[in-house]
């Protein structure tokens, strides 16, 4: 038992402080057994106080700490860090979350909020109590990473890995590599096209033999934790030898029969069953559609490398740590939102931008000249009635990006832009004072009075109520109308739950706190980046991905891995071996061993992952759980109550 | 039961560390109100709650226990539903023999981003505990 427990009750500036009586919290608690010190503190995890811990641990011999303050998600680590450079164990420190838990959750009871906050300190000064001196259990660390997703977060982490000299598997579930980026014409700010991006990186990357590219490639199972995932990873036949020679290739995707639409240009276009997305596309070989594939065998008899006996491969792979880099779909308007799919020419941001690429000298639509242009922003983002509430950030630049393009490349076009307010931040807000200056119309309205699209006499037209000039009906006659699309979570996220991971509101993938800890998830081991955390721009999502390699790289780089010492324990004296924990444990960690005449459970520390499923199937309770012992969780109910 | 008459019931839940918690951490952050009288233990899976706790948890006064379970996000395997469903099963008879009511224990899953929905069940739970203590 604890007989020296230091507890510092944070204000969080006014975080707590504004709704719990800190002071009354302290005063509550200072004469409780064991304690030697209680203070209150504006900041716990400022530099300053944290300095002055170590100093009270030092100077009166503390043996127990515990800190009252916002969850333990953002800073149980700070504070045993704290313990440690104090040359106290950490695991004697116990973390009281009385912020997001008390403070902010019952603001609208300060008295209440205060009680609370007295039984959650008190609870934690009586687990301290019962906290032993322990020792990360240590483990080998597979000192290589996955990275699940092709795109540019995917190329810009595998490429920092690398730097590094950690082996990397970059798995893409599509046939050819680049992800959203590839589908991209000239970009802001640099006027590099996305192919020019997309080919700069592969280019980089297969010269690095520490990094193994896999496309066509999906992880369908995952075993193990940090340190040591095991995943399969499904990879489907290309059913291609090797590149055909280019004549030949192109003899055979035009002998196809096949025609489907086209993905790659969101279906404005079509393709072959035999296909490549764009003739410098990387891997530079096509690959065959085998689901919409007749098999006419007319390609096979134009070309001699087509190899329809290609079989699919399960590869087993064995990484310390997994980086997520699926990225985002682009939002779908419904049948009818803002008129589409019900009026002709209404195209998505998406496809607009392949349109711009693919047309020369004019720009047509359904073989009609294009003129005038309406931008309807916003389109799924920002939404008050639906499920997307948040800002895609990317779109308003993408679109006035497009805009200043379309105008450049083609003649005698006018742009109107009806938008929401424009959030063109940083550096791109020069694209949107180009576009003005240039003569693009821009109007406003509010969430709850949208632009209205309606078919009027054979002609499209858009009207708004333009807050800009005190509520004017302005109505446009469109040739084209263009809906600024934001980012959704890909509709095939199913990779996530592979892994658990948690997503956020907005259906994202979740860090566990955007500003302390931005790429790490709350599954050890496993770091997120780019558009699949959420909605990013390129250059956001290169950030992100740096971020997370030189994290997911920090958890393996030394080869030992230290992971929680929480491992079932069992009373010899209790135990009668009955096989039920044995059978409860889904990790094999328990097995019998006889002790005299006697035989009892046996827990394997390198195997037991700590979830407990073992305790409450035992007929003697004879198992507990480091940490989480029966006199620990006990002591606690006793001090809530 | 605690005494009649009373503003909120006392409720402990058991949430788990990696999926009920942040959504209860989230829950504060949004300022979604719920009575200051839910009061949070930690453990690292639903299926690893001793019937033990739950029943010293009722001797010492409080009036229900919410298992915020992990359900099918549990990072701990596929089997922890079925265990946790046992677990209730098995205190629920253990509360028949001490002549609580069953229904004083309660369990939903609860996801990493379920905050809404466990203000809506610890709500709707404070309220039958009321009314079942001034009935």
């Amino acid at each position: 038992m604890k007989k020296k427990i230091g507890v510092y009750i944070c204000h969080c500036g006014g975080n707590i402080s504004d709704y719990v009586d800190v002071e009354k919290v302290r005063q509550a608690i200072e004469n409780e057994e064991g304690v030697s010190l209680a203070k209150t503190t504006i900041f716990a995890c400022s530099d300053s106080n944290q300095k002055d811990m170590v100093a009270d641990i030092n100077t009166n011999q503390l043996d127990g700490v515990v800190v009252a303050s916002c969850s333990p998600k953002l800073h149980l680590i700070t504070f045993r860090n704290v313990c440690e450079r104090a040359n106290l164990n950490k695991y004697n420190y116990v973390h009281a979350n009385i912020r997001e838990q008390v403070s902010w959750a019952h603001s609208d009871d300060k008295l209440g909020a205060t009680e609370k906050a007295i039984h959650i300190v008190k609870a934690a000064i009586a687990k301290v109590r019962y906290a032993e001196s322990l020792e990360p259990n240590k483990i080998v660390a597979q000192k290589a990473v996955a990275i699940i997703g092709g795109g540019v977060a995917g190329m810009k982490a595998a490429i920092a890995l690398s730097d590094k000299d950690c082996p990397v598997y970059l798995i893409e579930r599509e046939f050819f590599i680049g992800g959203r980026v590839a589908q991209w014409d000239t970009m802001f700010t640099t006027n590099e096209t996305g192919k020019e991006v997309v080919t700069k990186l592969y280019n980089n990357l297969i010269l690095r033999p520490n990094v193994t590219i896999f496309t066509g490639a999906e992880v369908i199972k995952n075993v193990g934790s940090i340190g040591d995932f095991k995943l399969k990873v499904k990879i489907a036949p290309r059913y291609i030898k090797d590149k055909c020679k280019e004549g030949n290739l192109q003899k055979a995707i035009d002998a196809c029969p096949v025609v489907l639409p086209d993905e790659f240009n969101f279906n404005i276009t079509t393709r072959k069953a035999i296909y490549h997305n764009f003739p410098s596309e990387y891997p530079q070989s096509p690959v065959i559609d085998i689901k919409n594939c007749t098999r006419c065998g007319k390609c096979e008899q134009i070309c001699e490398n087509i190899d329809f006996s290609q079989k699919e491969e399960i590869l087993d792979i064995n990484v310390g740590s997994v980086l997520m880099a699926t990225g985002f779909d682009p939002y779908t308007p419904k049948d009818g939102e803002f008129g589409y799919n019900e009026v002709d020419n209404v195209v998505t941001l998406p496809q607009f931008k392949r349109m711009i690429e693919l047309s020369d000298k004019k720009l047509l639509f359904k073989e009609k000249e294009v003129k005038n242009i309406a931008y309807i922003y916003c389109v799924g983002s920002r939404q008050a009635e639906g499920e997307n509430t948040y800002c895609s950030r990317y779109c308003c630049t993408s679109a006035i990006h497009s805009s200043l393009l379309v105008k450049k490349k083609f003649a005698n076009i006018y742009n109107y832009h009806f938008t929401r307010g424009i959030r063109t931040y940083g550096k791109q807000e020069v694209l949107y004072a180009e576009s003005s200056q240039q003569g693009d119309i821009y109007m406003q309205s509010y969430e709850d009075a949208l632009p209205i699209v309606s078919r009027i006499n054979d002609k499209t037209i858009v009207k708004i109520n333009d807050i800009l000039t005190g509520g004017k009906e302005i109505t446009v006659e469109a040739d084209l109308i263009v809906l600024v699309t934001g980012m959704v979570p890909r509709a095939d996220n199913s990779v996530g739950a592979l892994f658990k991971l948690p997503k956020g509101r907005d259906n994202f993938f979740n860090e566990i706190h955007m500003k302390l800890r931005p790429v790490e998830t709350f599954i050890d081991g496993v770091t997120i980046s780019g558009a699949c955390q959420g909605p990013k721009n390129i250059m956001e999502s290169a950030n992100s991905a740096l971020s997370a390699a030189t994290k997911s790289y920090s958890y393996i780089s030394k080869g030992i891995l230290e992971t929680e010492p929480i491992v079932a324990v069992v009373d010899k004296n209790a135990c009668s071996w009955c096989n039920s924990c044995s059978e409860a444990c889904p990790f094999d960690a328990i097995s019998k061993i006889e002790i005299g005449e006697k035989t009892i459970a046996s827990i394997n520390n390198a195997v037991c992952k700590g979830c407990g499923m073992c305790l409450p199937v035992c007929p003697t309770d004879a198992i507990d759980l480091i940490a989480y012992s029966s006199k620990e969780i006990e002591s606690m109910i006793d001090s809530l109550i | 039961m605690a005494e009649k008459n009373m503003k909120s019931a006392k409720i402990l839940v058991f949430s788990t560390e990696k999926i009920s918690d942040p959504a209860i951490d989230m829950a504060g952050l949004l300022k979604l109100h719920y009575p200051p009288t839910v009061y949070t233990i930690t453990v690292p899976c639903s299926s690893g709650i001793k019937s033990r706790w739950i029943m010293h948890a009722y001797e010492k006064g409080f009036d229900g226990v919410f298992i915020a379970a992990d359900g099918s996000d549990c990072i701990f395997g596929e089997s922890c539903t079925e265990k946790t469903g046992h677990i209730v099963s098995r205190t629920h008879e253990l509360m028949k023999q001490n002549k609580i009511e069953p229904a004083r224990l309660k369990m939903a899953a609860i996801c990493s981003v379920c905050s809404e929905s466990f203000v809506k069940q610890i709500k709707s739970f404070n309220e039958y505990l009321l009314k079942n203590s001034n009935s």
